[in-house]
């Protein structure tokens, strides 16, 4: 394995383009100058913040550090979840519901790789635990995140055929199976696309960094492939268990429509 | 025998109601509007959260299983809901609806039509036909011929009326008072404080 290191002179070079952009904002008068720096300077900071962290998780080799480090990461995914809904549950389920699915589906997909396909030594070693749950952390999350929404624009304006359903005697699952449908699908595709597009339209992220790292091409093929079932593992289970538990929320046992249990649209500026 | 009663049933909106309807009877609700005519019959079919007690031949609302009562107990919005993109998909069962869609004068060629396509008459007449497919016991009817012309009005009024030979109960919102003497065999007037029965058979 060899690869090629750079350090702090490439990296000012390379932020050049960077300002050029800047540049022709300002010469052009887009007005998108002050973001575009804003953004990078927050990029650049952020990521030399994680790589320190990381090299000092992987220093102290504990296992509960790691788990903190672990529940860090989904809390914050949890947070972006709620953020991403237009109109929320009431309550501690707009938190709750999608980061404990997520958290679950997530945990048990990263764990079942760790022990039983990957197997580092110990099992919870960070420089394999972490990379991996992020990779299905961020899947899972999106497909959380669309599955609630479609879930809940589905029973708001589908309300008439919804309660039609139950007025006519289905029960909740019945009634709402149409958005179930709906709510699925559309977590589920960025993940379906993703892997029928995989090596034609775009190489994976993981396996290309892989390559540059000087892991053997084939190699790095095979890590990716079994990234890419973990992560559609994952996003299926969370997504299937955080709708579920949404139809139950909106619902309730006398198999009625509880679209008071939503929140307010929440306004975005 | 289908005797439906209710005990102080109160909607989140309107009094308090206490009254009983005996099999193949009509009530006719009337009210201005507002005054929770809509709520009180989804609070019947438990469709909302609401106070007090129905009853099915002396059988408690909360002792069925609500699917199963509101397939005896059933409410027919103003403007029925649609699920799926045509009409026959509404439709369990497609054959034994035949003599109804003729009595409205749809052919069967009309299951095949798109539900985005009707006019809201048809959706309301068709409503009707799914819910009756139903059998149900009580039928519970929110303004069912409110985008419908007279004539059309009137194959509503004669078809539920034919039911009601059968022993089905109705209760129906009505804003004609025509209508209600038509088809009332008591009409219970709503305000925000009061429910008052009058008996017009």
């Amino acid at each position: 394995m060899s690869y090629v290191t750079i350090d702090l002179t490439d990296l000012l070079i390379a932020s050049i383009l960077v300002l050029a952009n800047g540049g022709l904002s300002l010469l052009f008068g887009l007005g998108l100058a002050r973001k575009l720096i804003w953004s990078a300077l927050r990029m650049t900071i952020q990521l030399l913040a994680i790589g320190f962290v990381l090299r000092w998780l992987f220093a102290m080799e504990s296992p509960w550090l790691t788990l903190v480090a672990a529940l860090a990461m989904v809390a914050v995914a949890g947070r972006e979840i709620m953020a991403r809904q237009d109109r929320r549950l009431s309550g501690l389920w707009a938190y709750g519901l999608g980061t404990s699915t997520m958290l679950a589906a997530a945990m048990v997909v990263t764990v079942f790789a760790l022990t039983t396909q990957i197997r580092p030594d110990p099992w919870w070693d960070p420089q394999y635990a972490l990379p991996i749950l992020g990779m299905i952390l961020g899947n899972t999350m999106t497909g959380i995140a669309l599955g609630l929404q479609t879930l809940t624009r589905g029973l708001e304006r589908g309300k008439a055929g919804v309660e039609a359903r139950l007025a006519l005697g289905e029960t909740r699952f019945g009634a709402t199976r149409h958005v179930l449908r709906d709510a699925l699908s559309s977590a589920l595709i960025p993940v379906i696309n993703g892997m029928a597009a995989a090596g034609i339209v775009s190489l994976p992220g993981m396996m290309t960094g892989q390559i540059l790292a000087g892991v053997e091409p084939v190699e790095a093929v095979k890590y990716q492939i079994l990234i890419m079932f973990l992560i559609a593992g994952g996003t299926a289970f969370g997504a299937i268990a955080a709708v579920l538990g949404g139809i139950m929320r909106l619902t309730d046992s006398r198999h009625r429509l509880r679209l008071d249990r939503l929140q307010d649209q929440v306004r975005t500026t | 025998m289908h005797a439906l009663e209710l005990r102080a049933l109160k909607a989140a909106v309107g009094p308090a109601l206490t009254c009983s309807l005996g099999s193949g009877e009509c009530l006719v609700l009337r009210g201005s509007s507002g005054v929770g005519k809509s709520l009180l019959l989804r609070a019947i079919a438990d469709l909302d959260l609401h106070e007090g007690e129905v009853l099915l031949d002396g059988v408690s609302q909360d002792a069925v299983a609500a699917p199963v009562w509101r397939r005896k107990v059933l409410y027919v919005a103003t403007e029925p809901g649609w699920w799926s993109d045509h009409v026959g998909d509404h439709f369990p069962d497609r054959e034994g609806i035949t003599e109804e869609l003729k009595h409205f004068g749809f052919g069967p060629d009309c299951l095949d039509w798109r539900i985005d396509r009707l006019s809201s008459g048809e959706r309301q007449r068709l409503g009707l036909i799914r819910a009756l497919s139903f059998r149900p016991d009580v039928l519970l009817l929110d303004e069912p011929t409110a985008t419908l012309d007279a004539h059309n009005a009137g194959l509503v009024e004669a078809l539920v009326a034919d039911r009601r030979k059968d022993g089905m109960t109705v209760l129906w919102v009505s804003h004609d008072e025509a209508q209600a003497r038509r088809v009332a065999t008591g009409i219970l007037r709503l305000s925000p404080t009061s429910a008052v029965v009058e008996d017009v058979s």
